[in-house]
C-alpha cells in the first residue's frame, strides 16, 4: 500500500472541491447583487428571471460555505451536482422561449455541463474515499503507547492474544507455519472465519497478515511499530482493507465491518494501549447503579464496541 | 448497599442497590466511612453536565476502609484507612508519568466519547458523567476504588476523617489553583467564588506568599469566613462593581492573579446575567462564563487567570482579546490530586492546615436529598456538607 499515493491524491480533490466552493460563492454573490447583468450574460431575458437568479446565488452561497466549512465535503460538492442539474434543466426553459439569446443560452449550457462534469468527478472521488468503495473498507488508525516497540511487537506476534482486546474477534488459532485461523462476531449470532497468512514481518517494526482464498471476508493489514521521539514509547499504526463478498450474508458482513471501521480500530487500539501499559482494561461492567442495568446502555455500550 | 443516585435536574435519591465487587485485579473495595458534597455535584444536579443516566450513583469525595483487594494490589489490605483521590490514574501512562493524574489516558473507558465533545479525553472520575467513564461514585456505603494501588493515600492514625476528607478534592483544588497562579511576593490574589475550594484557593494563596487576597462573593456568611478564618479582604459583588472596586483597591493595575472558583452556573445582575441565562436555557452555550469573562478584564496585563472552576463545553463571548493584547496567562484543569496528598496530608499533621473550618453541615447519607437542596439553595448558610453512610 502506497500512503503516500493515497495521501496527495485525497489532497488534489480536496483542493479541486475548496476551489469549487471559492467559485460557487463568487458565482452565488454575483448572482445575488448583479442578477440583472448575470441574467444578460447567460442569454436570459432580465427582468423576468431576477427572482429565480438571485434564488440560485443564494444556493451558490450556501454550497460554497458548506464546503469550505467541512474537512471532506462530499454531501455539498454533491449539494452542487443537484444545483448543476437544476440550472441545465432552467436552461432547457429558456430554449424554449423566444425571447432569448440563444447562442449566448447555448454557450452558458455548455459551460454549466463542464462544470457538472467537474462537480460530478470531485463528488464521487470524495465520496469514493469516505469509508467503503463497493463494500471493500480502508482504514488506518494510530496510537502512542508507553513501551517499547519489542514488547509491543512480541505481544501483538502472538495473534492468539488478540481477542482479549479486540472486541470483534473471538478467538485466534496459530499453526505454526506463518498461517492461522481467525473467528469473528459476525452479523445476527453468526461467525465469521477465514484463514490467514503472514506477508510480512520485520522483528520489532511491522506484521502485515492477508486473508487466503475462501475466506467469508477478505482481508488484509499490517500493524508498524515506529519508535516515538524523546523515549515517549511507540507509535502502533494500523492499516486494514476488508472486502466482504457479494450476496445477501455479504451485504450484511459489509454493513457490520463498515458501522464505523475507523471507531471500532480507534476502540481496539485504546484497549490493546490500556492492556499493555496497566495490566488490565478498565471497565465499570458489574458495577452497582441505581437501575437494573449496571452500565449506561445509552453511552457506555455503544461506545466502547465503537458505536 | 445504600447509595444516592441521580435520577434527573434536582432528583437525587437514595436507594438499595447491589453491593460493589472486584471486577480487575487492581481493584479495591473500600467501606465508606465519611463522603462529601462537592459543589461540582450541583452542575450535575442542576443538569448542566451531559451524558448523565438514571441511576447513575453520584459522589467523588470519599474516604473509608479497605475491606476487599483484587490479586494485583500489594500495598493495600483490609483495614487500611484510605482516602481517595476523586479522578482514576493508571500510573503507567504518559501523563500518569508526567504526574498529571487528571490527564490519565487509560483510566476513561468512554474515551471515545469525550473525544467527540473535548478533542481528547482526560482520566475518568467518580460519579461525574459517563463522558468521564460513568463510574460509580462514593455517595455510598461501598465504592469500588480502580487502579487501587497507585491511587488511595493511607490515613495514619491519630487524625479524624474531617482532617484528611478533603485530601480527595477540594483541598488540593484550592491549592492547585493557587499554586498555578505563581504567586510572587507583594502579589495580590482575587478570588471569584468563596464556597469551600475558593475558601482553599485562598488559605493556599496566602501560604504560597499572596500579600493580600481579595474574596468576591455575595453571600455575607461566605465573605465572613474567609475573612475571619483566613484573613481575606472581601468585595460583595451584590453591593459594588467587581472591577471597579479591584482597580480601586489595585491602584488602576488589576489584581495580579485572578482564580475562577465559580464555574459554569456563574450568577450575575442586569443584563449579562440574563444573556447568558438565556443562551444557556436555550442551549446556545453549554456554561455561564460570567466570572471567567470578569476575571479576565480585571487581571492585570501578564498576570495569572487559574480556573479551578468546572465549565463543560463551548463559552460564549470570553474575551480573548485581552488575554492575547494583554499578555495574560490561562491555567486551568482537573486536579491532579494524587500529585498534592501527600504533601498537604503532612501539613495537615504538622498543623499547617486546617481543612475543617468548611464544614457547615453534617447529615446522614440517607438525608442526601435534602443535603443537595439545602446546598443549591444555600440555605441554613450552607458551605459544606459532609455525610455519614
Amino acid at each position: 500500500m502506497d500512503n503516500n499515493f493515497i495521501k496527495e491524491a485525497m489532497e488534489d480533490e480536496e483542493r479541486l472541491a475548496r476551489g469549487l466552493g471559492w467559485f460557487s460563492i463568487g458565482l452565488g454573490i454575483a448572482g445575488l447583487f448583479m442578477p440583472g447583468r448575470m441574467a444578460k450574460m447567460a442569454g436570459v431575458d432580465d427582468d423576468e428571471h431576477e427572482g429565480t437568479i438571485r434564488f440560485v446565488g443564494l444556493r451558490e452561497i450556501a454550497c460554497g460555505i458548506g464546503i469550505l466549512s467541512q474537512p471532506r465535503p462530499a454531501g455539498w460538492v454533491w449539494a452542487r451536482v443537484a444545483g448543476d442539474a437544476m440550472d441545465l434543466a432552467l436552461l432547457g426553459a429558456a430554449f424554449t422561449s423566444d425571447k432569448h439569446n440563444r447562442a449566448q443560452v447555448c454557450a452558458t449550457t455548455v459551460a454549466i455541463a463542464g462544470i457538472t462534469a467537474l462537480d460530478l468527478n470531485c463528488a464521487q472521488r470524495l465520496s469514493s474515499k469516505s469509508g467503503s468503495k463497493g463494500g471493500a473498507v480502508h482504514v488506518e488508525r494510530s496510537i502512542t503507547v508507553n513501551r517499547p516497540p519489542e514488547e509491543l511487537y512480541n505481544f501483538w506476534h502472538n495473534f492468539e492474544g488478540l481477542p482479549r482486546f479486540m472486541n470483534h474477534l473471538k478467538s485466534v488459532k496459530q499453526s505454526g507455519d506463518g498461517h492461522s485461523h481467525w473467528i469473528a462476531r459476525g452479523p445476527a449470532g453468526t461467525d465469521v472465519e477465514w484463514d490467514a497468512e503472514i506477508t510480512e514481518d520485520k522483528p520489532n517494526e511491522c506484521i502485515a497478515w492477508r486473508s487466503l482464498e475462501g475466506s467469508d471476508v477478505d482481508n488484509a493489514g499490517v500493524v508498524r511499530f515506529e519508535r516515538a521521539p524523546g523515549g515517549r514509547g511507540t507509535v502502533v499504526k494500523v492499516e486494514m482493507d476488508y472486502n466482504p463478498p457479494a450476496g445477501v450474508l455479504g451485504a450484511k458482513i459489509a454493513k457490520l465491518f463498515a458501522q464505523a471501521p475507523e471507531k471500532q480500530v480507534h476502540v481496539d487500539l485504546h484497549r490493546f494501549k490500556q492492556f499493555v501499559e496497566t495490566g488490565e482494561i478498565p471497565t465499570t461492567r458489574g458495577q452497582p447503579a441505581g437501575r437494573p442495568s449496571s452500565t449506561s446502555k445509552k453511552f457506555d455500550e455503544p461506545v466502547r464496541r465503537g458505536f | 448497599m445504600k447509595a444516592n443516585c441521580w435520577y434527573g435536574k434536582h432528583d437525587v435519591r437514595v436507594e438499595t442497590v447491589p453491593d460493589p465487587k472486584i471486577l480487575n485485579p487492581r481493584d479495591a473495595i473500600v467501606k465508606i466511612t465519611s463522603t462529601a458534597i462537592c459543589g461540582s455535584d450541583l452542575h450535575l444536579y442542576n443538569g448542566f453536565v451531559p451524558t448523565m443516566e438514571k441511576g447513575d450513583i453520584l459522589g467523588h469525595e470519599f474516604m473509608g476502609e479497605v475491606v476487599e483487594v483484587g490479586s494485583a494490589v500489594k500495598n493495600l489490605q483490609a483495614g487500611d484507612r484510605v482516602v481517595v483521590p476523586f479522578p482514576i490514574a493508571c500510573g503507567n501512562c504518559f501523563f500518569c508519568e508526567k504526574k498529571m493524574f487528571s490527564l490519565c489516558e487509560n483510566s476513561n473507558p468512554n474515551a471515545p466519547l469525550a473525544e467527540e465533545m473535548w478533542g481528547h479525553s482526560p482520566a475518568g472520575i467518580y460519579g461525574y458523567s459517563h463522558l468521564l467513564g460513568g463510574y460509580a461514585g462514593g455517595q455510598a456505603e461501598y465504592a469500588r476504588v480502580p487502579f487501587a494501588d497507585v491511587n488511595p493515600i493511607k490515613i495514619p492514625e491519630g487524625l479524624t476523617d474531617e482532617q484528611v476528607l478533603f485530601l480527595s478534592d477540594i483541598l488540593p483544588t484550592g491549592y492547585m489553583a493557587a499554586e498555578q497562579c505563581d504567586i510572587e511576593p507583594g502579589d495580590t490574589v482575587a478570588v471569584w467564588g468563596c464556597g469551600p475550594v475558593g475558601q482553599f484557593a485562598i488559605q493556599s494563596a496566602f501560604l504560597l506568599g499572596a500579600e493580600r487576597v481579595i474574596a468576591i462573593d455575595r453571600f455575607p456568611n461566605r465573605l465572613r469566613m474567609a475573612e475571619e478564618k483566613l484573613g481575606a479582604v472581601t468585595l460583595n459583588y451584590d453591593e459594588v462593581d467587581v472591577y471597579d472596586a479591584l482597580e480601586e483597591m489595585t491602584g488602576d493595575r488589576g489584581p495580579d492573579r485572578c482564580i475562577d472558583a465559580v464555574g459554569m452556573e456563574a450568577h450575575a445582575h442586569g443584563l449579562a446575567g440574563a444573556y447568558d441565562r438565556v443562551k444557556q436555557a436555550a442551549m446556545l452555550e453549554t456554561d455561564r462564563p460570567i466570572v471567567l469573562r470578569q476575571a479576565i478584564m480585571c487581571c492585570r496585563n501578564g498576570g495569572t487567570v487559574s480556573v479551578p472552576g468546572v465549565y463543560g463545553g463551548f463559552l460564549d463571548k470570553v474575551p480573548f482579546g485581552a488575554i492575547m493584547n494583554r499578555s495574560l496567562t490561562i491555567k486551568t484543569g482537573q486536579t491532579h490530586v494524587q500529585r498534592y496528598m501527600r504533601p498537604l496530608l503532612e501539613r495537615i499533621q504538622k498543623g499547617e492546615i486546617d481543612s475543617t473550618f468548611v464544614i457547615t453541615h453534617r447529615m446522614n447519607l440517607a438525608d442526601a436529598s435534602k443535603g443537595y437542596e439545602m446546598f443549591d439553595n444555600k440555605e441554613d448558610n450552607c458551605v459544606k456538607i459532609v455525610l455519614k453512610p
